[in-house]
């Protein structure tokens, strides 16, 4: 429960940052930064199971570790986005923007907290509804308009099927409460129908095809660091509530929902494949390279095993990473100059040769290349899901993991291999930056080798 | 601490040197006394190994030191070497010790190559070292990758569409062989017990036959694709054409070999009852490769084609022998793989060096070379010859040794089979003499040729310590029979039992 109450305090904290000096917001991003990592710092501090109003509210060490994979994640977002924030347009919203990831964050805590479907519904729409308001952040700008709309419009979609499917859940089980759902099974028609309904509303938020047809305008639209908080830590965060729900709540009735995952996985990564095969925004790019993960992710979830509860969050880690290194690089030359071509990154290894190293290593990252991270994340979900003899499934999934390789060569082959008369000019990085960049740096490199960090996932999962 | 792991070590240590310094002409120091104590490694590595056998050590595999890496999944850190990959370790030290010095004058961003192309050896040096599937496929795909960028920024001609066909093709042949593992890996304890990616552990259980019939074809079309199976053979022309000539060297002296290892050691030897089921259909493409490949080389033009295409039917001719699953056969199969990756990787080295002097590789743009660059083009012919198989020189052994294990066979398959691939001999010859007459003999064409300098001391080192690696082969190749003949035996009985 500290983990909620220090941000709570953190949020009330910034009503009050907002009165002080708007042109000049270095003071408000240093103090903020440094309490936040404080959070981040507790999160780690070992505690014991609480279960709260009647078990609305679970804290376990699984749900901490959980937890702090968004902190840490949250953490790196915000070191990344101090370059943009003190640019001189977005100087006198630095509090809202805080106040609004902060809140997002509560929410996501609550959501991975949540003992009863209320709880997680409550959770899911304190994280969603601050999220629009950051995807129309630049309101300057015709697209990021568009983006919180376009977003507002889909989480209302999706918020309604997911609370339908629990009025439906509800009407077959007569409670919403977890405890006592794990102990019900039913195999009538509308049970089905209920967790479809609720799979598909949190598959809006993890972007799963075909739910995912927000994802691409709202990653353009949204500034950069909102981008990869929506690509990061809100999916990560629905996807921790649907594996908690499925794996804790519905675990000993697997069987529509393996298959469900099964479908959703295959058609994910497919559809997400051929359409970043084709991007020149570096923005949608990532998009649909992060629609194409998800679709690995769902390959955890045809194992319904303590096997695939684990590879799914040792994955997530990694992907987290990975994907905040690209982020992070990318910011660095949007906030420069203010370029997200793949063609402008043509030339970029002659000019900034150390960011371009860190981007070929998140990228190999993301494509499961090894010796870094990104290749142990997948082979452990490849081998979740062969476990229970879906070969052919792995097969799919290593032959899309083959052609992502594909587009993610094709960044590398701009940055290493293509000239440019005028490539980006050396960036200047701040210590922020730097610090970002390192932890995500030293996770991809270390965590694959280092099997200490599979092991404290494993034992955190039980 | 176990020998094996100054392999990993040395190429690391190199690495970070290279790193370290800035100057090209350091950056080349460097990496050559890497590579250097490299091989000097691998040869007291042979000599280790001699000393324990003559000590009378019969273990299967020497020097093996096992580490628990991931308790959950029993993936262990297990090293261990027997004869075949003391050979094949040796081999590639050779190669990368010659290709570091046919790469000599590369100036363009010469820090980067020299630590990719290390990368790549390490890849491929961990990948003999290792013992256990999981580590395996791992140095597998670190030796892949490093080609995209050594053929992408150091290439020649459509390079940036070559590294890419090369690179999905070879990671698309992994996509089979992860499906093909980790079948392998969940059948690997059909009685119950702990699951295990230990190859030694896994060759002693009895993996159930339909589950061999369905994961045998992953397992082998997945090396097979490294190897240039027919019909995946297509980036290899392609691929080695534009890649540096290092890279080239390496390529096709070096990871074609992995391969054929991969093929015999994982999918064969740990699937053997489907190997004796499906056979047929991969002889019959081997076959095809090994003609195909060799009437490949004579229709082309550019000599870098011409080497690729002989070298999906050399390796062809590797699979081929594999297949016959005998013990000469086998035998020949090994000595195969490290001839024509002396000889290959030569070959290589001198199209490359002919090529920075004339700035062609078209072979009726070139003529009367002997004349002018004497010492490269008698060290062509004599490779020329031993890839044709002169007596006295590599080849000559290898193929010898694989067309009479393969007659052994006495049906009507195996036998037409061989006779097939034993025109390849005949073929082989027709383009091998026709390039060294047109490019070699003759008159001079061009005038400019006239003022051509002849091999310097890096070059002359490079191809001498190639060709007498070939040499040694060809005179003496009892003591490599003798270093490979106890594993095999080995192998074979576990095949044909």
């Amino acid at each position: 429960m500290r983990l909620e109450v220090l941000l709570t305090v953190m949020i009330l904290c910034q009503l009050i940052a907002d009165l002080s000096d708007r042109e000049n917001n270095r003071r408000v991003i240093n103090t903020t930064l440094f309490f936040f990592g404080i959070i981040t710092i507790v999160g780690f501090i070992p505690s014991s199971s609480v279960d709260l109003f009647g078990s609305m509210f679970i804290q376990d060490e699984l749900r901490m570790l959980l937890k702090n994979i968004l902190n840490v994640s949250t953490l790196i977002i915000l070191l990344q986005s101090t370059g943009w924030l003190t640019k001189p347009d977005n100087r006198t919203k630095t509090g809202a923007f805080y106040l609004l990831i902060f809140s997002t964050l509560l929410g996501m805590y609550f959501m991975i907290s949540a003992g009863d479907f209320l709880m997680l519904y409550l959770g899911l729409e304190l994280a969603t509804l601050p999220l629009t308001i950051l995807a129309a952040f630049d309101k300057g700008l015709k697209r990021s308009a568009e983006a919180g709309i376009k977003l507002l419009m889909s989480s209302a979609v999706s918020s309604s099927v997911l609370l339908f499917g629990l009025s439906l859940m509800y009407g077959v089980y007569g409670t919403l409460h977890f405890s006592e759902l794990a102990l019900l099974t039913d195999t009538s028609t509308l049970s089905v129908l209920a967790l479809i309904f609720f799979i598909a509303g949190l598959g809006f938020k993890l972007s799963l095809v075909p739910f995912h047809l927000w994802t691409a305008d709202v990653y353009e639209g949204s500034p950069l660091p909102v981008t990869s908080y929506f690509s990061v830590v809100s999916k990560g965060a629905a996807l921790f509530t649907l594996m908690l729900v499925l794996y804790r709540v519905f675990g000993h009735q697997p069987r529509v929902w393996t298959l469900v995952a099964y479908f959703l996985s295959i058609s994910t990564m497919v559809v997400g494949n051929l359409f970043a095969l084709r991007q020149k925004n570096l923005k949608r790019f990532i998009a649909f390279s992060s629609i194409t993960q998800a679709g690995f992710i769902m390959l955890g979830f045809v194992n319904h095993d303590a096997l695939g509860m684990n590879t799914i969050v040792y994955f997530m880690l990694i992907y987290s990473l990975s994907n905040l290194a690209v982020f992070g690089v990318l910011s660095i030359v949007v906030n420069a100059t203010g370029k997200e071509n793949m063609d402008d990154f043509n030339g970029f290894y002659a000019t900034n040769p150390r960011l371009s190293l860190i981007m070929l290593l998140a990228l190999f990252s993301l494509a499961g290349i090894p010796p870094v991270a990104g290749f142990f994340g997948k082979f452990f979900l490849f081998t979740a899901a062969a476990s229970k003899g879906f070969y052919v499934l792995v097969f799919i999934a290593v032959l899309n993991a083959t052609v992502s390789l594909y587009y993610y060569l094709l960044v590398v082959k701009a940055m290493f291999i293509n000239k440019n008369e005028t490539p980006v000019p050396l960036l200047s990085v701040s210590w922020y930056e730097r610090l970002a960049l390192s932890i995500c740096l030293l996770g991809i490199v270390v965590i694959g080798f280092l099997s200490v960090v599979y092991n404290y996932v494993l034992k955190a999962v039980g | 601490m176990n020998p094996l792991l100054f392999l990993l070590i040395i190429p690391l240590l190199t690495i970070f040197g290279i790193a370290l310094v800035n100057d090209v002409k350091k950056v080349r120091w460097v990496s050559a006394i890497g590579m250097s104590a490299q091989l000097l490694f691998s040869c007291i590595l042979l000599f280790l190994f001699y000393q324990q056998r003559i000590s009378g050590n019969t273990d299967a595999m020497l020097f093996v030191s096992t580490t628990t890496w991931y308790e959950s999944f029993n993936i262990q850190l297990k090293f261990g070497v027997d004869g075949i990959s003391v050979s094949m370790i040796l081999l590639t030290s050779i190669v990368t010790f010659a290709g570091m010095f046919a790469s000599w004058q590369v100036d363009f961003l010469s820090k980067e190559f020299f630590i990719s192309l290390i990368i790549l050896a390490a890849g491929v040096f961990g990948f003999f070292i290792s013992l256990d599937l999981f580590t395996m496929f791992l140095f597998y795909e670190m030796a892949v990758i490093p080609m995209y960028l050594l053929i992408g920024i150091w290439g020649s001609g459509p390079k940036e569409y070559s590294a890419m066909k090369l690179t999905l093709m070879l990671m698309g042949g992994s996509a089979l062989l992860l499906v093909g593992l980790l079948g392998i890996y969940f059948n690997s304890a059909p009685a119950g017990g702990r699951l295990t990616f230990d190859l030694t552990e896994i060759a002693k259980v009895h993996i159930p036959l339909s589950a061999q019939l369905f994961f045998f074809p992953f397992t082998f079309i997945g090396f097979g694709v490294l190897g240039a199976l027919f019909p995946l053979h297509t980036w290899s022309p392609d691929g080695h054409a534009s890649a540096p000539t290092a890279v080239s060297m390496l390529h096709a002296g070096v990871l074609m070999k992995l391969g054929g290892y991969g093929c015999f050691r994982v999918a064969m030897y740990l699937l053997p009852d489907a190997a004796h089921s499906l056979a047929w259909i991969f002889i019959i493409l081997t076959t095809v490769s090994v003609v195909y490949g060799a009437f490949g080389a004579i229709s082309q033009k550019d000599l870098k084609y011409i080497n690729a295409y002989s070298s999906v039917s050399h390796c062809g001719l590797v699979l081929f022998a594999l297949l016959m699953m005998n013990e000469t056969a086998t035998t020949g199969a090994i000595l195969q793989m490290l001839s024509h990756g002396l000889m290959t990787a030569l070959f290589f080295a001198l199209i490359g060096m002919i090529y920075g002097r004339t700035h062609t590789r078209m072979i009726n743009e070139m003529g009367g070379l002997m004349k002018v660059i004497p010492f490269l083009s008698v060290i062509y012919v004599i490779a020329g010859l031993a890839s044709l198989g002169l007596p006295g020189l590599s080849g000559f052994v290898a193929e010898m040794t694989i067309f009479v294990g393969s007659f052994q066979h006495t049906d009507t398959f195996h036998r037409v089979s061989t006779i097939v691939a034993c025109s390849s001999i005949v073929i082989t010859s027709v383009y091998i003499l026709r390039v060294v007459g047109i490019l070699l003999l003759g008159p001079i064409t061009n005038s400019h040729y006239q003022d051509l300098k002849d091999a310097q001391w890096f070059e002359k080192l490079s191809t001498v310590t190639l060709l007498v690696s070939i040499a040694i082969i060809g005179l003496t190749p009892f003591w490599l029979s003798n270093l490979i003949h106890e594993p095999l035996t080995e192998m074979i009985q576990h095949l044909t039992k």
